[in-house]
C-alpha cells in the first residue's frame, strides 16, 4: 500500500488474510485528505476485501474515489458491496423493571396453564383407565420399565446407604445412654415417613422427570406433537397418560423397597455395633410403626410421582426453539420437581404432625 | 490439456457397518468447475461428500484435496485444509442456540483476524446476495425449512473458500429463489473462483449451472464428463433422467 499525491495505491490480493493488516495501516492515514483509491494493481479481491474497501471510504474527510480496477474487480465489487444495505439493527434490552413486570405477568400466565395441564392429564388419566386405545399397546409396561424397573438398582443402593448412615449417625448418641434399641424406632419412622418417599422421589425426578421433559420436548420441536394432532390422536393421552399410570403403579412400589432397604441398612448397624438382635430390631421397628404412618407415605408418594409427570409435560410442551430449547426445559424441569417435592413433603408434615 | 484436479477420489469404499454404500468410486473434481453429483435418493450422495471431508473415514481408498492426501492426515493441518472448503449440508446445520449473524460470525471470527466492523460488513453482503438482511437477529427455529438452507449457504461462503460443497442447495425452496441461489452459485464461481459441487435433482438448475456430472448409481460411478457429454450419452440411467427429469 502507497500513498501518492492524495492517491493510495493497493496491489497484489485484497482478501481475507491481507485485510487486517491493511486496515490497521489505514486507520493510521485517518482524516488525511485521499482523493482516489487506486486499484491499478490488485488482482484478487474476495469478500473481506470489498469489505475493507467499504469501511476505509469512510475513514477520510472526503470520500475517496475508486480508480483503475479492472472489469472483474469491479464487477466483485459491484456484487460484494454492503454500501447501502441497513446495517444489523441492535435490539435493545428490556430494562431491569420492564424484565421484572413481565417475569411475574408470565408466572402468572404459567400458573394457569400449569393447572389446566394438571386437570387434562389427570382427566385423561383416570378415564383412561377403561379405555385400552388411545395409546400404544404395551406403553404402560414399557413405561413401568423405564420408570420402575430400571431405577431399582440404584434406589436400592442408596436407599442401604442412606439406612446405614442414619444408623451410624444416631448409634454413638443413643449407645451414650444405652438406649441401643431405640435406633429401630430412629429408622423406621424417618424411612417410612421421609427418607424413602423424599428419596425416591427425586431419583425418580432426576431420572424420569428428565426423560419425560426432554423427550416431550423434542417431540415438539420436530413437529411429532402436531403430527400425532394431525391423526386425530390426543397427544396427552398418546403420550403422557401411559407415563402417569406407569409412575402411578412403580412409584408406591419403588418407595415400599427403599423404606425396607433403608430398615435393613440400618439393621446392620444394629447387629454389628449396637449389639441388637435382628428379631428384637424388626420386632421393635414394627411395634412403633402405626397404620397411618405406612398410608401416609404411601399417598405422599403418589403426590410426588403425580407431580413429576405434570412438572414434566408442562416443561416439555413449554419448549421454544430448537434443540437447544430441549437441553433448557428439561433442566427447568428437574429443578422445578424437586423444589415441589419438597415444597410438597414439608405442607404435608404441617397437616399431619404438626 | 487436461487441468490438474482440486480434489480427487481413487477407489473409495464406504461403509455403514456392513452396508456397502460405496464400491471403489473415483472421482476428479476441476478448479473453477461447477460439479454436479447426481443419483436417486439414498443412493449415498451424501455419504460420498461426508467421506470426502472426512466426516466419515472411508474403509478404504485415498482422498487428494488441493494436492495434498487426507487420509491418515493429522486433524491439525486438515484444519487447514478445511479452512479452504465451505460447507452447505443437507438440512442446514445451523447452530440453533445462536442468532443467524452470530452463526455466520463464527468461521468468521475464528479463522480471521479481520475487526468487528468488517466483519459486520461482510455478514450484512452474504446475507442480502441470499436475500435474507432482515433475519439477522433471528434464531434458525424462527426460520422456514428454506431460509435455514439459504443461511447456511451465507455461511458456507462467509470466508470466500477455495471449495465450495452443498448438499441439495434447492430442495425445499420456490423456483425463483432457486434459480437466484444458482445465480449466486454462478457469480462465485466466476468472481471469486471457487470450485463448487453440487448435489441436486433439478434439471433446470443443473442446465443453467453444471460445467460437469457425476452420476451415481448402485454403489458406483457410471458416468462422469460435461453437461454437453451427459445430454448425447446412451448410458441408459443418464438417458432417462435427462429425457424424463427424473430417475427410474
Ligand atoms: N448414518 C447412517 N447409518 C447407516 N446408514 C446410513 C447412514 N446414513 C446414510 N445411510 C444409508 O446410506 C445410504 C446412502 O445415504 P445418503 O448418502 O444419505 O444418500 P443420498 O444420496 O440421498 O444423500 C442410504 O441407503 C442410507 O440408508
Ligand atoms: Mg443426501
Amino acid at each position: 500500500m502507497i500513498l501518492k499525491d492524495k492517491n493510495l495505491i493497493f496491489s497484489g490480493a485484497l482478501n481475507k488474510f491481507t485485510v487486517p493488516d491493511l486496515l490497521r495501516k489505514c486507520k493510521l492515514l485517518a482524516e488525511k485528505e485521499i482523493k482516489s483509491i487506486d486499484l491499478k494493481d490488485v488482482e484478487t479481491v474476495d469478500g473481506a476485501g470489498v469489505a475493507f474497501l467499504d469501511e476505509i471510504s469512510g475513514y477520510f474527510p472526503e470520500k475517496p474515489r475508486i480508480i483503475n480496477a479492472n472489469t472483474e474487480v469491479k464487477r466483485t465489487i459491484k456484487i460484494f458491496s454492503s454500501v447501502g444495505l441497513q446495517p444489523v439493527p441492535v435490539i435493545e434490552k428490556d430494562n431491569f423493571t420492564v424484565r421484572l413486570g413481565e417475569s411475574v405477568l408470565s408466572w402468572k400466565d404459567s400458573v394457569v396453564v400449569s393447572f389446566t395441564l394438571a386437570a387434562d392429564i389427570i382427566y385423561w388419566s383416570i378415564t383412561g383407565i377403561f379405555e385400552r386405545k388411545s395409546h400404544r399397546k404395551g406403553e404402560v409396561i414399557h413405561q413401568s420399565i423405564l420408570i420402575g424397573v430400571d431405577a431399582l438398582g440404584i434406589i436400592s443402593l442408596l436407599s442401604l446407604i442412606l439406612g446405614l448412615i442414619l444408623a451410624l449417625q444416631s448409634a454413638a448418641q443413643l449407645r451414650q445412654f444405652g438406649a441401643n434399641i431405640f435406633v429401630a424406632d430412629l429408622i423406621a419412622i424417618s424411612m417410612v415417613r421421609e427418607m424413602g418417599p423424599m428419596m425416591t422421589a427425586i431419583i425418580v425426578a432426576g431420572r424420569s422427570g428428565s426423560s419425560i421433559a426432554s423427550e416431550i420436548a423434542t417431540m415438539k420441536v420436530t413437529e411429532e406433537i402436531d403430527a400425532l394432532r394431525m391423526m386425530a390422536l390426543n397427544p396427552i393421552k398418546y403420550i403422557v397418560v401411559p407415563k402417569f399410570h406407569a409412575i402411578t403403579i412403580c412409584m408406591p412400589l419403588l418407595v415400599t423397597m427403599s423404606t425396607l432397604i433403608g430398615i435393613v441398612g440400618g439393621l446392620i448397624i444394629a447387629v454389628t455395633y449396637l449389639d441388637l438382635s435382628a428379631v428384637s430390631y424388626f420386632n421393635q421397628a414394627i411395634n412403633v410403626l402405626t397404620v397411618k404412618d405406612v398410608i401416609i407415605g404411601l399417598m405422599k408418594s403418589l403426590f410426588f410421582a403425580w407431580v413429576i409427570v405434570i412438572i414434566g409435560s408442562y416443561y416439555g410442551l413449554k419448549v421454544k426453539g430448537g434443540s437447544e430449547g430441549v437441553g433448557k426445559v428439561t433442566t427447568l424441569s428437574v429443578v422445578a420437581s424437586i423444589f415441589w417435592v419438597i415444597v410438597l413433603d414439608a405442607l404435608n408434615s404441617l397437616i399431619f404432625y404438626f | 490439456m487436461m487441468k490438474e484436479p482440486i480434489i480427487s477420489v481413487r477407489d473409495l469404499v464406504a461403509k455403514y457397518g456392513d452396508k456397502t454404500v460405496l464400491d471403489r468410486v473415483s472421482v476428479d473434481i476441476f478448479p473453477h468447475e461447477i460439479t454436479v453429483i447426481l443419483g436417486g435418493s439414498g443412493c449415498g450422495k451424501t455419504t460420498l461428500i461426508k467421506n470426502i471431508l472426512k466426516l466419515y473415514n472411508p474403509v478404504s481408498g485415498s482422498v487428494k484435496i488441493l494436492g495434498k492426501e487426507i487420509i491418515g492426515m493429522e486433524d491439525d493441518e486438515f484444519d487447514q485444509t478445511l479452512k479452504q472448503i465451505g460447507m452447505l449440508f443437507q438440512n442446514g446445520a445451523l447452530l440453533n442456540s445462536m442468532t443467524i449473524f452470530e452463526n455466520i460470525s463464527i468461521p468468521l471470527e475464528q479463522h480471521t483476524s479481520l475487526t468487528p466492523d468488517i466483519i459486520e460488513r461482510i455478514i450484512r453482503v452474504k446475507l442480502s446476495l441470499v436475500n435474507l438482511e432482515s433475519a439477522a437477529d433471528l434464531t434458525p427455529s424462527e426460520l422456514s425449512g428454506g431460509m435455514k438452507k439459504r443461511v447456511a449457504l451465507a455461511r458456507a461462503i462467509a470466508l470466500d473458500p477455495e471449495i465450495l460443497i452443498c448438499d441439495e442447495p434447492s430442495a425445499g425452496l420456490d423456483p425463483l429463489t432457486s434459480a437466484s441461489l444458482d445465480e449466486l452459485i454462478l457469480k462465485l464461481k466466476e468472481l471469486l473462483k471457487m470450485t463448487i459441487i453440487i448435489v441436486t435433482h433439478e434439471l433446470a438448475s443443473i442446465h443453467r449451472i453444471a460445467d460437469r456430472l457425476i452420476f451415481l448409481h448402485d454403489n458406483k460411478i457410471i458416468f462422469t464428463g460435461t453437461l454437453a457429454e451427459a445430454k448425447s450419452t446412451d448410458i441408459p440411467e443418464v438417458e432417462s433422467f435427462f429425457r424424463v427429469g427424473r430417475f427410474e
